[in-house]
């Protein structure tokens, strides 16, 4: 079955394909999720704030980015952000906006929507008895959150938001559609230039396999142990 | 922002002269409606099948839907499109790969199929907890009054476990409606492709994309509400599984 198939192509780009492609789809996943959490968190606490209007915009904040599309958002920010850029600084045209630049705060402020999600859950367990007793001691809320609450919601919620982050590093490879050079579009980029669509994307599939699968069993390993210390 | 506006452009004709802006947009509301329920159906057959094959007393079994559930899991969607659309037909028999690349709705029949097992793994997951949340005492009362495994399964078990895990399937639901975006890539035109062309030929993108996130959001509103309702419907009065 297997006998018109050239895997060496496979081999030659190995190099391209791992210091060009996998190098970015890393950086992507590493800077998003870590805006995304420090974001969400912020996030998560102005949803759960007694202000109306702060906990209203961090909750259509976070139901919108949910409601939508990363393909769409991805469009949308990519296109808008040239305008909003302008906007900012009052320049004259459209500033210049690198696929790039424009994938990482894509990236980030739509993860934010759903590390929220899990700061907020994480947030909501701790019990409230914690939050009085630290203001019984004299923390302000500052304080209350940065000692008290968010060390703990973060340790307790530490496998999902690894979770998380497998499910950001497959939805990475969705910066295709603006012809970034991920690995999947490293991969297709060698796969159209060689008319190797079968090896590349095989190749593709097992790669992301390996790692995705590595990474979840390790995240079962750590789930277990975290479960056994509390 | 010396951007010029013009919101009456969804009444203007394309360029394709097939109708007007507006009318593109609907169509590719149809079909992004059309291949997540094609896909769901996929997904919720298979995903139930998987699911259930988890919790039944066999070894070899759990197995089997544990290796489906991490092969669909561990790869990125877009990945699983490429190989059943470019990959696949390759791989078979020379005949039937060419009728299945000269297929009309080529795209279509791929994306309701590849996002469909995509998300199979994803309910399978679901069905496997909702049904091992139940307290044991419903199976064995199943077979204490004489119920065989699928009657168990039938007229005990699944009913209870469906009601459970309802909301989480819901959202579900809506991640197949947001994941038919990702078909763009193999020439689906659904709705984001529709209004990425619209802001190709028109240069109006505020405009163009404006008009896709509002029909996401009510997209995704209608069938949020609509499962509540639903839901609320199927409740069995006395059991919480229900509420």
């Amino acid at each position: 079955m297997f006998s018109d198939f050239d895997f060496g192509v496979i081999w030659r780009s190995l190099p391209y394909l791992f210091e060009q492609g996998m190098s970015f789809t890393l950086t992507l996943t590493v800077i998003a999720t870590i805006g995304g959490i420090i974001l969400g968190t912020l996030i998560a606490m102005m949803r759960l704030s007694s202000k109306p209007i702060l906990s209203g915009f961090a909750a259509s904040y976070v139901n919108v980015m949910r409601s939508l599309p990363l393909v769409l958002v991805i469009f949308l920010f990519y296109f808008l952000m040239p305008y909003i850029g302008q906007w900012i600084i009052r320049a004259d045209r459209p500033i210049q906006v690198g696929a790039l630049s424009s994938t990482m705060v894509t990236f980030t402020l739509f993860e934010a929507a759903y590390f929220s999600e899990i700061m907020r859950a994480g947030i909501q367990a701790i019990p409230r008895g914690q939050v009085s007793a630290g203001y019984a001691i004299g923390l302000n809320y500052r304080e209350v959150m940065r000692f008290v609450v968010l060390p703990q919601a973060f340790r307790n919620m530490l496998p999902v938001i690894f979770t998380q982050t497998i499910v950001l590093f497959q939805d990475t490879s969705l910066v295709y559609v603006l012809s970034i050079t991920d690995f999947m579009g490293a991969a297709s980029k060698i796969a159209q230039r060689d008319g190797r669509l079968t090896e590349m994307y095989l190749f593709a599939a097992c790669i992301y396999f390996i790692i995705c699968f590595t990474a979840s069993t390790l995240v079962k390993i750590l789930q277990r142990r975290v479960s056994i210390v509390r | 922002m010396n951007y010029n506006w013009n919101w009456s452009i969804f009444w203007e004709p394309t360029p394709e002269g097939t109708g007007t802006y507006f009318d593109t947009l609907i169509s590719g509301l149809e079909i992004t409606v059309l291949t997540a329920l094609g896909a769901w159906a996929v997904a919720f057959i298979l995903g139930s099948l998987i699911g259930i094959m988890r919790t039944l007393p066999s070894k070899p079994l759990v197995v089997l839907g544990n290796v489906y559930i991490e092969l669909f899991r561990n790869v990125p969607l877009l990945v699983q499109l490429f190989i059943w659309f470019f990959v696949v037909p390759e791989l078979l028999p020379h005949a039937l790969g060419i009728w299945i690349k000269q297929l009309n709705n080529g795209p279509f029949y791929t994306s309701v199929v590849g996002i469909g097992l995509y998300m199979s793994s994803r309910v399978a997951t679901q069905v496997t907890a909702g049904i091992k949340s139940l307290p044991s005492g419903q199976r064995m009362a199943g077979t204490a009054i004489g119920l065989t495994t699928v009657q168990t399964y039938r007229y005990i078990l699944l009913p209870l476990a469906y009601r459970i895990i309802f909301p989480p399937l819901t959202s579900e639901f809506l991640n197949t409606i947001k994941n038919t975006s990702v078909a763009l890539t193999i020439g689906l035109l659904e709705l984001t492709a529709r209004a990425r062309a619209m802001q190709e030929f028109s240069f109006q993108v505020f405009e163009a994309f404006t008009a896709a996130t509002v029909i996401y959001l009510i997209l995704s509103a209608v069938v949020t509400i609509g499962m509540r309702l639903l839901e609320r419907r199927l409740v069995i009065p006395g059991f919480n599984g229900g509420k």
